[in-house]
């Protein structure tokens, strides 16, 4: 208790050793919660792959299916389906472990004012943030995925097949897109506005993100000769990520790789500016 | 209720000047689409080993001037030091040397009592084991001994007081900033707020503290700046403060009726009265000369035909140093 009027370590040392403190309590956290987060992880793409894989084929509404091609045409759906339902999964994780997070630590519990006195940057706090997010993200991966392909029907399966190398470095990299998206979207909206950003920015990324069908597929949406859909999910992240997903595991059609790659890296860096600069915004005055 | 001035000469001693660990100059801070600064160039200095207080009423710039040295309020002009580092420059460096209560509980909600001292240890960069056993030292030092494994949720307001008091101490900051640490407390947490404060402080602890309680001011602090409009009006000790008004004690008169006449009449009357003002239902009459003063003044009145509701006589505030100062009260 020498209370010094000197710092004791440099910049760099003090925050690198903030940045491990702050990652160690929110993996804490992950760990009290895990069954919480399990369960909210889970539900979701469970009844995804329960609803499409094993009641539609049941009933006789499956996508893809007919009489004649029995249980064929649903099983090239299921292979569409299953990595679809990976990428929403990385995506609710950005949204839930730092959208919502962030959100309520800045209008309701405040927990933000005081984290923000760490001897380290702005930008490190919630840079922090996004990684213990992504760790969540690719946890949420490992534990969907074979939830997605072991729940269907008789005679309709995903058709998986892991590429390691997409696999190790499209996902973690579609992680962390996806919690920085959490990082811009938690410091955007008050809390009381979340309602508004579920239905209004999450629904429409969802519904329009690929995750039920494959990008080329939307090419007959069209009004005159311009492909408008397919044009205007361009701008949707999610699309990159679920086509990427497909690239990963399956061997399903999909964009190509030097355009998902530099996209997603893309929307990394546009998110991040932004969240930082929202987050910097809020902090400060 | 005459005044009393024992605890006055204790209250004087003032920190040790020669190290400083707060210094200003001409700090200001205008927020945008504000016509009027917030903060208008301030110049303060802080020794090492004070309590040292920001009175004033809400808007006039305590919490923005503590908000401008703990790195949150980025300053339009002039310059801030902790421990002679620039703040705006290095804020990294100066929260290693801060500790801060704010005004609201911003307590990790998702950690038990100990993990919120524990995390706050690793953050700060303490080994594993020391952190652990100095949150386990601060629990029982709080008395918060027996709630270390509860939620946060568990504690009532006095209580997370004592904890966000706890962690802003756990890593020894050089000066420990305190925003308005009582509002919202409860008398006795209040009190057993105070006393944890003086605690620290006997152990060497410098503190910074907002408040618009003028007796907080007065209880805890060795110096104290009353503010208004972004502004030090004045700076000194509580007790050369409440001398530099000239007068001994506040005489507060109720009466039936006008009590302009009752202002004439003793200001006619009696010797020592340095200034006056109407109250709701009465007048208030600063004085230094207290001997027989309230026989007197019933007398008079009464000889002058003024019915008396009530009458006291109580030792002057720093509300009264605030009044002569701005005209207003501090709680309005």
């Amino acid at each position: 208790m020498a209370y010094s009027v000197t710092p004791t370590r440099t910049s760099i040392a003090a925050s690198r050793i903030a940045l491990g403190a702050l990652l160690r309590r929110d993996l804490l956290v992950l760990r009290k919660n895990f069954g919480e987060f399990v369960g909210r992880t889970l539900m979701q793409p469970l009844l995804l792959v329960f609803v499409f894989l094993y009641v539609f084929p049941k009933i006789g509404q499956g996508i893809g299916g007919g009489s004649s091609n029995a249980g064929r045409g649903e099983s090239a759906f299921a292979t569409v389906l299953v990595p679809g339902v990976v990428a929403i999964s990385i995506m609710f994780q950005g949204i839930q472990s730092v959208a919502v997070q962030l959100s309520q630590e800045f209008g309701f519990t405040r927990e933000i004012e005081d984290r923000v006195q760490a001897p380290c940057p702005l930008w490190l706090v919630a840079v922090a943030r996004v990684l213990s997010g992504a760790t969540q993200g690719l946890i949420s991966a490992v534990i969907v995925f074979p939830i997605a392909s072991v729940v269907h029907a008789k005679g309709v399966h995903a058709n998986l097949s892991f590429h390691w190398w997409i696999v190790l470095t499209l996902i973690p990299l579609t992680c962390i897109a996806m919690t920085s998206l959490g990082l811009l979207l938690g410091t955007t909206f008050e809390p009381r506005n979340i309602g508004l950003m579920f239905g209004f920015v999450v629904l429409p990324l969802v519904f329009l993100g690929g995750t039920y069908y494959q990008w080329t597929r939307l090419a007959p949406v069209k009004i005159g000769g311009f492909h408008w859909l397919q044009t205007l999910v361009l701008i949707n992240p999610l699309i990159y990520v679920a086509e990427g997903m497909r690239a990963a595991l399956t061997t399903t059609s999909h964009m190509h790789l030097y355009i998902i790659y530099p996209v997603v890296i893309g929307f990394v860096v546009i998110f991040l500016a932004l969240g930082l600069r929202n987050f910097r915004r809020r902090v400060l005055s | 209720m005459i005044g009393h001035k024992q605890k006055m000469v204790d209250n004087n001693q003032i920190g040790d000047s020669s190290e400083q660990v707060i210094r200003t100059v001409e700090l200001s801070k205008t927020y945008p689409q504000m016509d009027v600064p917030a903060v208008d160039k301030l110049n303060l200095e802080v020794g090492k080993g004070e309590i040292f207080g920001l009175l004033g009423p809400n808007g006039a710039g305590k919490t923005t001037t503590a908000g401008m040295l703990t790195t949150r309020v980025i300053p339009t002009a002039g310059q801030a030091f902790i421990g002679g580092i620039n703040v705006r420059k290095h804020p990294t460096l100066v929260k290693q040397l801060i500790g801060v209560v704010s005004q609201q509980n911003t307590l990790d909600r998702s950690l038990t009592v100990r993990e919120n001292l524990y995390y706050h240890g690793l953050l700060f960069g303490m080994g594993v084991k020391e952190s652990a056993r100095v949150a386990d030292e601060l629990l029982e030092k709080f008395h918060l001994g027996s709630w270390g494994k509860k939620s946060v949720f568990a504690l009532s307001g006095g209580m997370a007081q004592r904890l966000m008091v706890a962690r802003a101490i756990f890593h020894s900051p050089a000066v420990l900033f305190m925003d308005e640490p009582t509002a919202g407390l409860d008398p006795q947490s209040r009190l057993a707020l105070w006393e944890i404060l003086q605690g620290l402080n006997s152990e060497g602890q410098t503190i910074l503290l907002t408040t618009h309680y003028m007796e907080e001011a007065d209880q805890l602090c060795n110096r104290v700046a009353i503010m208004d409009h972004g502004q030090i009006l004045a700076l000194d000790s509580p007790v050369n403060l409440k001398k530099s008004i000239g007068a001994d004690a506040i005489l507060t008169v109720r009466v039936e009726g006008d009590p302009l006449g009752l202002i004439e009449v003793l200001k006619l009357s009696i010797d020592g009265v340095s200034a006056s003002r109407e109250i709701e239902g009465g007048v208030e009459i600063q004085v230094s000369e207290t001997e027989k003063l309230l026989p007197r003044v019933i007398n008079l009145a009464e000889s002058n035909g003024i019915s008396i509701l009530d009458i006291s006589l109580a030792e002057t505030t720093l509300e009264t140093v605030f009044i002569n100062l701005t005209g207003k009260e501090l709680r309005d």
